[in-house]
């Protein structure tokens, strides 16, 4: 079957086989290596991607409903050489150390940023309740989405 | 891990996925947010030959207000019921249970009809649409019926779906003012999935004595149930500390506990009664007296 959708802003369109998952389309279909299978059972959210801008678990998706879809990978958040506030927030506050739950981390941080750019601590942690890591104990975590939300009221007040 | 090979479809409508329904039948499986089913696939616990994809169905996600129910399309996700206004609004208990499911990429895909349809017994929802007597409406081709949250449950993951059937949308009868509301859940670290969780509904006369009790329990048994033992024990009573946790001692009893490795049958029954306890005492102190 085809599927046509919009990555990180590139229109694209593929034959794809029907039981093909999200993840891997992004991966081996697309190329964007970016975006890790973690668990592969809803649970980790290494997976996670903005699927029309929510945050949602790759691996439980199937490339078909990413059909006519707008996807978001860490590799999109990015712009004009710039880091996102979220990724300069994980450098600035040493919010990884093996990296791998990192991009979608930051992709579940993004989906409550797009929410609110004031969110407290017990938001953040709700918010990222569906991502596990197993390095940092989450306290830099949380703080790299402090730094975040902080970066982007100052932008937005400039 | 990927599911087994099957045809997908994308129906256009209802009247749509009820026809593809009824040409592939027993082959067939219905996907909406897919956060039961694609697990269910990969695991090839369910390796259905045809998807009928109703997501794209734009009636089947709509949330609004008709005849005086608040009327929540099958596909809304959990995310779109725990924000929408109306819902916030006029159906407290079912926005906090909504935002008390799984993390939020499973609320950004998961939806309402899923839920009820799959009737896990660890779900949030069983155990709200228990409380709130939601009416759950099944269309198939040439007609439709509702059935009552109710007489919906059936048994483990079994409902009052027949072959043909397509549920469409929940009605609920808006929680009036001065009610209380509460679902309290102990939830597994790891899914978020309710090991036992309450949804109990509170009004108070004036002398403070309890005028309507409902309470819906889900996670301790096969399935999700209301625990009538405690709330005829309740009724006309005092909501005083005491008296409900006498009453909540009654919301295990009789029921065929589940055990499993998270907890064993005998604490799941104690979280029960404790839970229990604190959602009618959560929701007697948002009711007005």
């Amino acid at each position: 079957m085809r599927v046509n959708l919009t990555i990180n802003g590139q229109p694209r369109g593929d034959e794809i086989e029907p039981r093909l998952l999200l993840v891997h389309y992004l991966r081996e279909v697309a190329g964007l290596t970016g975006t890790h299978v973690g668990c592969e059972t809803t649970l980790c959210g290494a997976c996670t991607v903005l699927l029309d801008g929510k945050a949602v678990k790759s691996c439980t998706v199937l490339a078909a409903q990413a059909d006519g879809a707008s996807v978001t990978t860490v590799e999109g958040l990015a712009k004009d050489g710039k880091f996102h506030p979220i990724q300069e927030g994980f450098w600035e506050e040493h919010g990884l150390q093996c990296g791998y739950c990192t991009p979608g981390m930051m992709m579940a941080a993004v989906d409550l940023l797009n929410r609110t750019t004031n969110p407290g601590e017990d938001e953040i942690r709700h918010a990222l309740e569906g991502n596990l890591c197993r390095c940092t104990g989450y306290q830099h975590i949380i703080k790299a989405v402090q730094y975040a939300a902080e970066k982007m009221r100052a932008t937005a007040g400039r | 891990m990927f599911p087994s090979q099957f045809e997908y479809h994308r129906a256009a409508s209802i009247k749509d996925a009820l026809d593809l329904l009824k040409q592939f039948g027993d082959d067939a499986k219905l996907l909406s947010g897919g956060h039961s089913l694609i697990p269910m696939m990969k695991l090839r616990l369910a390796q259905p030959a045809h998807l009928i994809d109703v997501t794209k169905i734009a009636e089947l996600r709509a949330i609004s207000e008709s005849h005086g129910k608040i009327v929540i399309g099958a596909a809304a996700t959990h995310d779109t019921v725990a924000n929408s206004d109306l819902v916030r609004a006029k159906l407290g208990l079912l926005a906090e249970a909504a935002a008390a499911i799984g993390d939020v990429q499973v609320r950004n895909r998961g939806t309402i009809g899923g839920s009820l349809t799959h009737a896990d017994p660890a779900a949030d929802y069983p155990a709200t649409a228990l409380a709130l007597e939601a009416e759950i409406k099944l269309d198939r081709d040439g007609g439709s019926r509702a059935v009552k949250a109710a007489d919906f449950f059936l048994d483990l993951m079994t409902t009052a779906i027949q072959p043909g059937e397509l549920l469409t949308q929940v009605a609920f009868a808006p929680i009036p003012s001065g009610t209380g509301y509460a679902y309290l859940k102990y939830p597994h670290p790891a899914s978020g999935f309710a090991i036992v969780g309450v949804a109990a509904i509170a009004a108070l006369d004036r002398s403070g004595k309890f005028a309507n009790l409902r309470v819906g329990v889900t996670g301790l048994g096969p399935k999700a149930f209301r625990a009538t033992a405690v709330e005829a024990a309740l009724a006309g009573k005092a909501a005083d500390a005491a008296t409900i946790a006498a009453a909540a001692s009654k919301t295990a009893d009789g029921v065929d506990a589940l055990g499993d490795i998270h907890a064993s049958s005998e604490y799941r029954s104690e979280l029960a009664r404790v839970y229990a306890r604190r959602a009618i005492q959560a929701a007697v102190a948002r009711a007005k007296a």
